[in-house]
């Protein structure tokens, strides 16, 4: 028999994730709110910028940007100038967009925290049905993004990535929460540790650079209409070459995800690729982000054409994990649901 | 302009136009006439430009999504069965697209086809030309360099011609030893190109991906692949005709079957215990088995789920396993006419498991019996009505049988299936249905069977293993293709292809060194890269950069 202490702590590691995780959800709620409303106040001011070009290049001016502001002095109902708008605007942060950061970290904390427990209480890695798959690959969604700031400032693309992770923490919590129990045979290898966290990272930096393209396609509309863009978004080209680099990434990882599974596959159903449902998803996924990067490539296909293909490779990656895990009759059937 | 209607006359008839305008005449463009080597090369064009590519790439993605959405042949045939019975119209224009068979339908093959047609006739004109631009030196340094993505230079200093020549020499140094490969131009200038190995990476990405498709092509008609159910205690011999049922491939030959033998010695699940939450799930499976291969010792091995056992050109995967009930039947004269192990289909979780028992000859009539094995049998007055299994272990295992009668089918020559009874012909003698009441039977019970055809006894039940045998000579080359898809895809995503070139410049008899760069491809550090060799260079010579 198990020792009695060892199953109370069980019950005690799984309630204290659950606990950790409606906390980070509750704080993620905030963070969104603050994040939203940074994002509708840019929105006004650029419509304010796009009715009273002057006004606001004289603004400008008193930003120090004397070069920048010659130029909107010369086009004042005129697109600015690429790369513009993040110099002009970079000095000045919103508050709701910092508490936004804050919370969004302490909610991460929170949230890595909770999917730890998770493990701990399984004696695994938390990534071995739904429920934990989710966990792990929002926390990595928001990992990400809180690192990319770093070197490049986001936080436009908070209400988006919270509101994101959000929604699926929700949905996770009531719909795909299963109890702890231990992996079928078919799960005991060292390849569910490697294969599905890879897959996690991909998924999480396709996310982001969807994200990214979502706020492009934006852009890209407002600057063809010549309206003002929102103030500290870079430009539809910038935000292109930011999508790249993280669709890219995710791209390695997706290859890599593809290639284990298929390893995985040999040794758990005894072929290497045999069409089931979500390696066929897999690889849908794989070829719409190789279409991606060889828009890029191609006249005619870059800009707002590019953006959408990665749109649609997320929602691919989004019916794959959803659809296709509850809907679908195959062999990855490991939703526990 | 514009707004005139194209006319063929020559006369000017616009009265905004000066009297001496003339609109050249509008002809027709004609294309040049194409021969049978116009056209064919016309197509390849197409079929080679990247637009088409990524038309047939989407595409592809696109003509996979059916595949997925209705079951398939190959990897789920009993789903296609109950899918044209549960749609028999629209099945059968399914049927007619090859949908049940979509990765190997026309259609489907038709667009990757095309799409790797298109990729070969890409990657060799690249090939060429980047073994060319292998061998070609950097290209000499523009005129100007401050039109040049990160331009910088260096406040200018009176130095003399001796100085430059050291401070090109030494620019050359510090880029050669930055992985770039250098030129030097008139003393002048250094001229420099690193990152050759994006476009060999981007080309081992794609020549790999070709390695897969003709490793699976080529290599696809030398998997066979074999199922074989044995009960503990019995051996398995690697010739065709011990096999249950084998799919081999086009240049399958019996021959090639390796003569080893294994013989499973036992076979241990392990239950869930502890978690409540899971409690009777399986969490591990152990097949032991002695393999003995000609000319070799005799080993002792374990399949497990995750491990399959190599041996002989083959892999040996431990895909299913169930219950086998060992049972014996006698005539009424006490002679043993049938006596052996039935393999049972698992039905649940807990291992309910269906099983048909044939008794063909030895009795006075032949009998078939439809059997069900229950190895934790929960009694109607605690679970259902029906008799239920509660947990794959045998805690209390019953079997019950409903016992038929009439022609078998086995003396036809026919093949049947072993697992099925077709009762439509059968006369029933026992169980639901009939007067005489079903069979039950424990371990080491005997009964009567009816009609005075003489008795039933079951010995004990065993396990059984379901082992999936497979020869596939792709598995290395495949494997082998995809690292190398990997690594190509990685060298040729993340090592950036750029030009620098740092370059003396002289003016009103001082002289200032200018560098500047160029990105081949995508390259998102380029200017910190030539600032940073920017800042080496000139603390090498001891000069200031110009702010």
């Amino acid at each position: 028999m198990i020792p009695v202490h060892a199953a109370v702590s069980q019950a005690t590691l799984v309630n204290d994730s659950l606990v950790a995780i409606y906390s980070a959800m509750f704080i993620y709620a905030l963070a969104f709110i603050f994040f939203t409303y940074d994002l509708a106040k840019r929105m006004s001011e650029a419509r304010q910028l796009a009715a009273a070009p002057i006004a606001e290049a004289v603004s400008v001016k008193r930003a120090g940007q004397l070069q920048a502001t010659t130029a909107v002095l010369e086009r004042p109902s005129g697109p600015p100038p690429p790369g513009f708008e993040v110099a002009a605007s970079r000095p000045k942060r919103s508050l709701s967009a910092r508490l936004g950061m804050i919370f969004t970290v302490m909610a991460w904390l929170l949230h890595v925290g909770g999917t730890v427990f998770r493990g701990l209480a399984a004696g695994r890695v938390p990534w071995a049905n739904m429920f934990e798959f989710t966990l792990t690959a929002t926390a990595i969604i928001i990992g990400v993004f809180l690192i990319i700031q770093f070197w490049q400032d986001l936080q436009f693309l908070g209400a988006y990535v919270t509101g994101f992770v959000l929604v699926f923490l929700g949905v996770a919590t009531t719909n795909f929460y299963v109890d702890v129990i231990p992996l079928p045979p078919a799960l005991q290898s060292y390849w569910l540790v490697v294969h599905v966290f890879v897959a996690s990272l991909g998924t999480g930096f396709y996310g982001l650079g969807a994200g990214l393209s979502v706020v492009q396609l934006v852009q890209a509309r407002r600057e063809a209409r010549g309206l003002g863009a929102v103030r500290a978004v870079p430009t539809a080209e910038k935000l292109e070459a930011l999508a790249y680099r993280l669709i890219v990434v995710g791209f390695v990882f997706w290859t890599f995800t593809l290639i284990a599974g298929s390893i995985w596959a040999e040794h758990a159903w005894g072929r290497y690729w045999g069409w089931d449902t979500k390696e066929v998803w897999t690889f849908i996924v794989w070829v719409i982000f190789a279409g991606y990067i060889h828009a890029r490539a191609t006249r005619g296909w870059r800009g707002s054409r590019s953006a959408t293909l990665a749109i649609i490779g997320f929602s691919a990656v989004l019916f794959n994990f959803t659809i296709v895990n509850l809907y679908f009759h195959g062999l990855h059937s490991y939703s526990g649901l | 302009m514009a707004s005139d209607k194209p006319s063929s006359k020559a006369l000017n008839t616009d009265p905004k136009r000066p009297s001496d305008h003339f609109d050249a005449p509008v002809t027709e463009v004609t294309n040049p006439r194409l021969g049978l080597v116009g056209y064919l090369r016309f197509f390849w064009r197409q079929l080679t430009s990247m637009r088409t590519a990524l038309f047939l790439l989407l595409l592809v993605a696109f003509a996979a999504v059916p595949g997925s959405l209705v079951p398939q042949q190959t990897s789920d045939p009993n789903g296609v069965i109950q899918y044209k019975a549960d749609n028999p119209g629209w099945s059968k224009v399914l049927d007619f697209l090859g949908v049940f068979n979509t990765y190997s339908s026309v259609w489907f093959s038709a667009i990757y086809i095309l799409l790797f047609i298109s990729l070969i006739g890409c990657i060799i004109p690249r090939t060429m030309h980047h073994i060319a631009a292998l061998r070609t030196p950097p290209p000499k340094t523009p005129a100007r360099l401050d039109r040049l993505p990160g331009y910088l230079r260096t406040e200018d200093a009176t130095v003399d011609d001796e100085d430059v020549a050291d401070g090109v020499g030494a620019a050359r140094d510090l880029l050669r030893g930055s992985g770039y490969r250098v030129r030097v131009f008139d003393g002048q200038s250094a001229s420099a190109e690193r990152g050759y190995l994006r476009e060999t990476g981007n080309l081992l990405f794609h020549i790999a991906l070709v390695g897969i498709l003709v490793a699976v092509g080529f290599g696809g008609g030398f998997i066979w692949t074999g199922q074989k159910v044995i009960p503990v205690g019995q051996s398995f011999a690697n010739t065709l005709s011990d096999y249950d049922s084998i799919s081999p491939g086009r240049w399958f030959s019996p021959d090639s079957l390796e003569p080893y033998r294994l013989t499973v010695t036992k076979f241990v699940p392990v239950y869930e215990r502890k978690n409540l939450n899971a409690y009777g799930e399986a969490i591990d499976y152990t097949a032991y088995v002695r393999a003995s291969v000609p000319g070799q010792k005799t080993t002792n091995e374990t399949i497990k789920v995750n491990s399959p056992l190599r041996i002989g050109d083959t892999d040996v995967y431990l895909l299913s396993n169930g219950v086998a009930p060992v049972v014996t039947v006698r005539n009424p004269a006490g002679k043993v006419v049938y006596t052996q192990p039935i393999p049972f289909l698992p039905q649940d979780a807990n291992l309910t498991s269906e099983g048909v028992i044939k008794v063909p000859d030895g009795l006075a009539k032949q009998i078939g019996m439809l059997g069900f094995f229950y190895p934790t049998e929960c009694s109607p007055s605690t679970c259902a009505a029906a008799p239920v299994s509660v947990d794959p272990s045998f805690t209390n295992p019953v079997l019950t049988l409903q016992v038929y009668t009439g022609d078998l089918g086995l003396n036809s020559g026919k093949p049947v299936n072993a697992y099925s009874l077709d009762t439509d012909k059968l006369k029933l003698l026992a169980g639901f249905g009939s007067k005489t009441p079903g069979l039950t039977l424990r371990p080491g019970q005997t009964v009567k069977l009816p009609d005075g055809l003489g008795t039933i006894e079951l010995d004990k039940v065993i396990r059984y293993v379901g082992l999936d045998i497979h020869h596939d000579p792709t598995q290395f080359w495949v494997l082998s293709f995809a690292v190398l898809v990997f690594l190509g895809l990685v060298t040729g995503l993340f090592i950036p292809r750029r030009r620098v070139w740092i370059k003396a410049v002289r003016r009103g008899g001082k002289v200032h060194y200018e560098y500047a760069g160029l990105a081949r491809g995508e390259d998102p550090r380029l200017d910190d890269a030539v600032a940073e060799i920017a800042r080496k260079h000139s603390q090498l010579l001891g000069l200031n950069m110009k702010p």
